[in-house]
């Protein structure tokens, strides 16, 4: 895509050349935020959202459509845990490791749920079903040790618990359409 | 006692609820008021910021500069991410619009027409409930142009961060919010003379501001009698940890520490009836207490001061006797290397160094001048660095190593291993 090209006539196109039209949804959110550089952290969120994980290519197409150099798009995007640069498994599996949870022991579960599914966390299953991540503090000490599985707040697990969460979690077919409405909407 | 910010009102997030019981009186009583009387009714009240720097709130908002000649902007600091803390997340879900109520008032005080809510990127959920309370507050006309017919605007946004502590330092937030990557900010100037987007910014705590309204409805007499008196007000306090009643609970300030562990209306005591090792007071950052001296500590700015660590963010977590002291602190020094921005060298190779001599101490391979280093390290660290971070990594090893010094002694590897070795 030209950088200099107008917002306007950005938005008049009717796909991306790649004939990706999950492009015009990320091109709607960039409009509603009036292409403002300010607002690079949402629009990275949008992209996300839609496509799962930043790819190179998506974020030279984000700095070109804010005029942002593509320096700043990839400094901003490496330095916030938030995004990824790889993809992610189907769902992801993030365990809290903050404070409480650990004294809870959420270590405990780390390790159960490494020896019964052969996936150490920061990598995913080799069916590519399951995102094995650790946290470091999510914010729900009181309900801990803690979990976000998709999105979802999960406490007070068990080593049991967590085993049978993940076997749901692989056993289940592919849920991602639902999270892309959430995101953009 | 009653509870002001977390009260046992069904539904009172919602809008209709929230006005039956007296809900954003407090902002037309405001509205009638001249700004600086409010500014003057909130420093009389004795207010401290619930953010973890106990700064008086009143003093805060003198600071911004008169007149409507540049834009000004008011932050509201909701990117909670500090282990042990959990009480934003509360008022997000369950009241909100004290909140809100809280920022518009806090908007004509200092003459602000946009404030922005910055709340944590793994709050979702929280981040559409206070879109969903701020859809209401406009669609009642307590937000927008010409506020209850007085002619003063503003306007509320949020704003979704994206998983990264430091946003929680003030200077690191306002960079998150003009999109940029998340570096605090050398100080002076402070953001009171040049804040976000270079205009004079005021950033206040969440729970700050949910306490405003009951300033301005009781007035600050009633307020400033509320606890102690250097410090008052309502406090949420999130318990966690070795409890049976883990969770957050409003309590005036003063409240002994030992009272929230134990009472059963509270934290309801240490479970299998197990002594209580450590305390951390007010989130991950404070300094440990040992638990044979919490006898006559109470939850307030001095008392805790005075005991030898802070009042934080009043997330109070519990360690019972079993637990593995090195290896908690292990993984604190690995939060504060993992958040470190890496502006600064001393803190961002300083917790790098720090979390690998406390890996050695925790499978057995530390020396004994280790424990030495790792104190020297953290002094190392604290004061020379651009922002808080640098000391809040520093603080917990220093405690720590200070009070449970036997305890890292235990973990050096015996002498005639080192020579075998």
């Amino acid at each position: 895509m030209l950088p200099n090209m107008s917002l306007q006539e950005k938005s008049q196109k009717t796909a991306h050349p790649s004939g990706d039209n999950r492009f015009k949804l990320l091109d709607r959110a960039i409009t509603k935020h009036q292409g403002r550089g300010d607002s690079l952290i949402e629009i990275l969120h949008v992209a996300q959202g839609i496509f799962g994980y930043l790819e190179n290519d998506l974020l030279i197409y984000v700095a070109h459509a804010i005029k942002l150099p593509i320096s700043r798009v990839y400094g901003v995007a490496t330095f916030y845990h938030f995004f990824n640069l790889k993809p992610n498994g189907e769902h992801t599996f993030v365990l809290c490791m903050g404070t409480a949870c650990y004294v809870k022991g959420a270590e405990q579960i780390q390790n159960a749920l490494e020896e019964h599914h052969h996936c150490k966390f920061g990598q995913t299953t080799k069916d590519n079903k399951v995102s094995f991540i650790t946290a470091r503090c999510v914010g729900s000490c009181g309900l801990a040790p803690v979990a976000v599985l998709d999105n979802a707040v999960v406490g007070k697990l068990t080593r049991d618990e967590s085993i049978k969460r993940v076997e749901q979690m692989r056993n289940s077919v592919k849920a991602t359409e639902q999270t892309v409405q959430e995101v953009v909407v | 006692m009653e509870k002001y910010i977390l009260p046992n009102i069904p539904n009172y997030h919602k809008i209709d609820v929230y006005e039956q019981h007296g809900g954003y009186a407090a902002l037309k009583k405001a509205l009638q008021m001249k700004p600086d009387e409010v500014i003057d009714e909130v420093k009389k009240s004795g207010l401290r910021g619930r953010g973890g720097a106990c700064f008086p709130t009143g003093l805060k908002w003198s600071f911004m500069p008169k007149g409507n000649d540049k834009p000004k902007y008011l932050a509201v600091n909701g990117d909670e991410s500090e282990p042990g803390t959990f009480k934003d997340r509360q008022i997000f879900e369950f009241n909100p619009h004290m909140m809100i109520e809280g920022i518009i008032i806090g908007c004509y005080a200092m003459g602000i027409t946009s404030a922005y809510i910055y709340i944590r990127g793994e709050y979702r959920k929280w981040i559409k409930m206070v879109d969903g309370a701020l859809a209401d507050a406009y669609a009642k006309g307590y937000i927008g142009e010409n506020i209850l017919g007085t002619g003063f605007t503003t306007n509320i946004y949020t704003h979704c961060g994206a998983g990264a502590y430091i946003c929680g330092e003030e200077s690191a937030l306002m960079n998150s919010l003009e999109g940029e990557r998340g570096y605090p900010r050398v100080k002076p100037p402070f953001p009171a003379q040049k804040g976000l987007w270079g205009m004079p910014t005021t950033i206040n705590n969440v729970e700050t501001m949910a306490n405003v309204p009951l300033i301005l409805n009781k007035g600050y007499d009633w307020y400033s009698k509320i606890g102690v008196a250097k410090h008052p007000g309502p406090i949420l306090v999130g318990i966690s940890g070795h409890v049976n009643k883990p969770g957050v609970y409003e309590v005036p300030t003063g409240v002994p520490l030992l009272t929230l562990i134990n009472d059963p209306q509270y934290g309801g005591g240490v479970p299998n009836g197990k002594k209580i090792k450590a305390v951390i007071p007010g989130g991950s950052s404070t300094m440990v207490l040992r638990g044979e001296n919490l006898e006559g500590v109470n939850m307030d700015a001095d008392s805790l001061k005075a005991a030898g660590s802070s009042v934080g963010t009043a997330g109070l977590i519990v360690m019972d006797e079993d637990t593995d002291i090195v290896a908690v602190l292990a993984r604190i020094a690995h939060f504060y290397h993992h958040e470190s921005c890496g502006q600064c060298t001393p803190c961002r190779e300083g917790t790098g160094w720090l979390e690998k001599m406390l890996h050695r101490f925790e499978h057995g391979e530390a020396r004994q001048e280790d424990v030495e280093m790792l104190v020297e390290v953290a002094n190392q660290i604290e004061g020379n660095t651009i922002c808080a971070l640098g000391d809040a990594a520093a603080w917990p090893v220093q405690s720590f190593v200070k009070r449970f010094r036997e305890e890292f002694e235990k973990r050096v590897k015996v002498k005639e291993e080192v020579e075998a070795a």
